[in-house]
């Protein structure tokens, strides 16, 4: 395995490259279809270079454990917000997550429909290309429009257009209160009629849950963050206005709702259960009809806008769902499996052709996780 | 501003172009008399003129299609244009160019409330957006100053922010699909009512590229339920530096406001005179905004003057009533109009890291001494995006060139102190020059690359985002080529 420790290490290990490499963090998001080559790791390229508190801007190496990312964050009483996945339960992997794996992988928990998916917290990178030479897109500011945007295009490439070797993210205040809000025993359907009247309204919702068999049956969810006074606030509205659906149960131990939206972030639902797991990203509306089509196990995210689906190993779900409006991306199966269907929905052949002239241009000679996403 | 030389092989056949474009569109949307084109021959930036070789408003995806296909198979460059507000002229004709406007592409296509979409043509302002959606209580959040006049075609080729993006984010964070024509005249789909890209995230590429990509017709917006209420409160401090730590001590409290503005001296002094708002005369202002119901309002506020007081402020207002907020944002909003009526100006975007504040403050003021021009500062101080109005007089000879060349060493110092030459107005003709200051010939090299991708000839808005030393061999083969 290549462990570079700096940089320009890293440059000259792919620029020394002679065949494929496969690009890693901390090894625990197996996630793409199968890519043979050594192994390039950048779990040496760790540390954060530079963290204001009051700028809200955090740089760090693309190697740093994401846990060392929040215990500095949690120190200062601010947090990432786009509440990454850790996939470990998930995929049955070890080791640490880092946040180079977190950036190529685009993560983003619950919170992504109330702040943004990873790549709208990620405002610069510095990147090797398949060449060996270092880049830089973006910047540690907020707000910034100079030249094009590589960030984002870096941001879920799953390292096939360059090798991060430095990400500099937005954070935000972690609010002092939470609370969680559920109803029991909706159907699908009603589920997101009441997930949609809930992220319709003003209480600024930061989570849209609903677990089709949860202990006491469906449990459809909703959580709001804030100041004290704001929680209680917004929980009473929400109360009323989700009260037309069911019995609303109001949770507000910290604690407790730390854990129902980590778990519900980590599918933790599924883990240590058989099958292939997909992750299905859809107009909420769409979500019932998705979930009845896929024959298998399902639970919402994102107020329905994100549907999990487990499914007997070797399914091809995309075939069982037909055409449909949005993408389905097979995150959990055997290497068999992912090696005989594409592990990310296949795009039209304009936006195809788009992504491999890019490809090109980025790894012109295709060695950094070639095939991963084709 | 150097441009490239027209190419005199399709000013010879304007005539050929123009009949092939009238073959397409109806003949009143081409428009090619010389006392037409000028209507066309500069944006907001005014200091930079250039008539275009046509002017076409296509009605549709299929006409702007077919004026593409047509431009693409006779190489004529093509410069899009929204509504032609963009203060760094990335709407600025070549000689030999069409200028493609989306003007009457200005539908509302659907509006889902369940699922917070809208989907309009791109031509529609800024703000009919939000207007399209208000009756429910909804909104589009990005709200660029010129939001009653940009077009959202312009906000997506710039990415624009607004004072509100703090909380709400800007164009990128707000978009979540497009229609798009390409160079070749294709018309492609990226993303839509879903969340995030399948597989490589265009959309994002796409949005803040200027127009030199595609022509976006078409686009998916988020929107968001209004909150029930909003109430700043006006903080006035002795010295910048105190009025920059409130800052950073607020945004490290928890509480996250939807607007925090600033203005200095000279801002607040042209703006009282201006707009009689009743800001009390001090060295530093701050407009700090949240937003709920009367009591998380209460709530939010109650943090946020204690930290001010933490601050001796000479002033803390907050405001009691509708009328009251009205006056506080009179004076902001009226800054730009304030300024216009005393000088011409010349308005920078660069944004710098938070902590900086105050070193750049006093940077600007030292270059302010040596060239003898005096600057203005208003700017969105939460995220970093500053905008110093530097004063001078057009009808003095060489005041335009010494404001541009002083406006050079303010972006070249936001750069410096881990900034960039524009947080929201994008690159366009104005800031073109300056991307060295930012970028290495490798950092612009790979963004060439994706313009090679989707635009291999070179052919859209010529001349903008990138120096002209920096694009030459490419401009060069592209043509040679042709």
């Amino acid at each position: 395995m290549l462990q570079p420790a700096s940089e320009s290490e890293l440059a000259q290990a792919v620029r020394d490259a002679s065949g494929p490499v496969r690009v890693r963090g901390g090894g625990t998001r197996d996630i793409g279809n199968p890519v043979a080559g050594e192994a390039l790791s950048v779990s040496k390229l760790s540390g954060i270079s530079l963290y204001e508190p009051g700028a809200l801007t955090m740089v760090v190496e693309a190697g740093t454990p994401v846990a060392e990312i929040e215990a500095a964050l949690v120190a200062e009483g601010q947090r990432l917000p786009f509440e990454p996945m850790d996939h470990r339960a998930l995929l049955g992997t070890q080791g640490e997550p880092t946040i180079g794996g977190v950036v190529a992988a685009n993560a983003s928990g619950p919170r992504r429909i109330q702040a943004g998916a990873c790549r709208d917290s990620l405002i610069g990178v510095r990147f090797v290309t398949g060449e060996g030479e270092i880049v830089k897109n973006g910047g540690r500011v907020m707000k910034n429009v100079t030249g094009y945007d590589l960030v984002k295009l870096m941001a879920g490439s799953f390292g096939t257009l360059g090798v991060l070797s430095e990400v500099s993210l937005k954070v935000l205040p972690a609010p002092d209160s939470a609370a969680s809000l559920s109803v029991l025993g909706l159907d699908t359907e009603r589920a997101v009629t009441a997930l949609s009247a809930a992220l319709g309204s003003p209480f600024e919702v930061s989570g849209a849950a609903h677990m089709t068999e949860d202990k006491d049956g469906p449990r459809t969810l909703v959580r709001i963050e804030g100041l004290p006074e704001q929680v209680s606030y917004r929980t009473e509205k929400l109360k009323t206005l989700l009260g037309q659906f069911g019995e609303v149960v109001a949770d507000s131990d910290p604690a407790s709702v730390a854990a129902t939206w980590a778990a519900i972030r980590d599918v933790q639902h599924f883990a240590g259960k058989d099958g292939d797991v997909w992750r299905v990203s859809v107009k909420p509306s769409d979500a019932p009809e998705i979930a009845a089509q896929s024959g298998g196990s399902v639970f919402f995210d994102w107020g329905g806008g994100l549907v999990w689906v487990l499914v007997p190993p070797g399914t091809d779900l995309r075939a069982r769902l037909g055409s449909f409006a949005g993408h389905a991306t097979l995150i959990r199966a055997s290497e068999e499996t992912r090696a005989a269907q594409p592990v990310f929905h296949p795009e039209p052949a304009p936006l195809a052709a788009l992504s491999a002239g890019l490809r090109k241009k980025f790894d012109p000679r295709g060695i950094l996780n070639p095939g991963l996403m084709a | 501003m150097q441009m490239p030389t027209p190419d005199a092989d399709i000013l010879a056949k304007k005539t050929r172009i123009i009949s092939l474009l009238q073959e397409v569109l109806p003949h009143d949307a081409v428009i090619h008399e010389p006392e037409e084109t000028r209507a066309y021959e500069c944006d907001a930036l005014t200091a930079y003129k250039c008539p275009p070789l046509v002017a076409v408003l296509p009605s549709s995806t299929e006409e702007v299609a077919a004026v593409l296909k047509i431009c693409h198979a006779e190489g004529v460059p093509v410069v899009p244009r929204g509504s032609g507000t963009s203060l760094a002229g990335g709407a600025l004709p070549t000689a030999d160019s069409v200028i493609l406007g989306v003007a009457k592409l200005n539908r509302v296509l659907e509006t889902d409330y369940d699922n917070r979409f809208i989907r309009v043509q791109t031509g529609r302002t800024n703000l009919s957006v939000t207007g399209a959606v208000e009756a429910e209580d909804f909104f589009y959040a990005p709200d660029p100053s010129s939001q009653l006049a940009c077009a959202i075609a312009g906000n997506i080729a710039m990415n624009s922010g607004g004072a509100h993006c703090l909380k709400y984010g800007v164009t990128t964070n707000n978009l979540m699909g497009v229609t798009m024509v390409t160079m070749e005249g294709e018309i492609i789909e990226i993303g839509g009512a879903h969340l995030d890209a399948s597989g490589l995230d265009l959309l994002g590429v796409i949005c803040g590229s200027e127009g030199q990509l595609g022509v976006v017709t078409e686009a998916t917006l988020r929107i968001l339920r209004k909150p029930e209420g909003a109430r700043p409160v006006l903080m006035g401090f002795d010295s910048n530096e105190v009025a920059g730590a409130c800052v950073s001590d607020i945004i490290k409290a928890g509480v996250l406001p939807v607007a925090i503005e600033f203005m200095d001296r000279p801002c607040i002094e042209a703006c009282e005179n201006f707009a009689k708002a009743g800001y009390p005369m001090c060295e530093a202002l701050l407009i700090v905004e949240v937003e709920g119901s009367a009591a998380e309002i209460d709530a939010q506020l109650g943090v946020i003057k204690q930290i001010a007081m933490k601050h001796n402020p000479v002033e803390l207002r907050e405001s009691a009533s509708a009328a009251e907020s009205a006056a506080i944002w009179k004076g902001r909003k009226s800054a730009f109009g304030a300024m216009g009526q005393i000088n011409d100006y010349m308005c920078l975007d660069g944004t710098i890291p938070v902590s900086e504040l105050p070193r750049v403050l006093r940077g600007i003021a030292d270059l302010s001494t040596k060239y003898g021009l005096d600057v203005a500062n208003v700017f969105h101080a939460g995220d970093g995006n500053m905008h110093p109005l530097i004063l001078f007089d057009a009808n003095k000879p060489g005041d335009l060139e010494l404001c541009e060349e002083m406006g050079a060493e303010v972006l070249k110092l936001c750069v410096e102190v881990g900034g960039c030459l524009t947080g929201e107005h994008g690159v366009g003709i104005e800031k073109r020059d300056l991307m060295t200051a930012q970028f290495t010939d490798a950092d612009m090299e790979m963004q060439l690359r994706v313009k090679d991708v989707f635009d291999p000839d070179w052919l859209l808005n010529p001349a903008k985002v990138f120096p002209l030393h920096v694009t030459a061999p490419r401009r060069e083969r592209a043509q040679a080529a042709a």
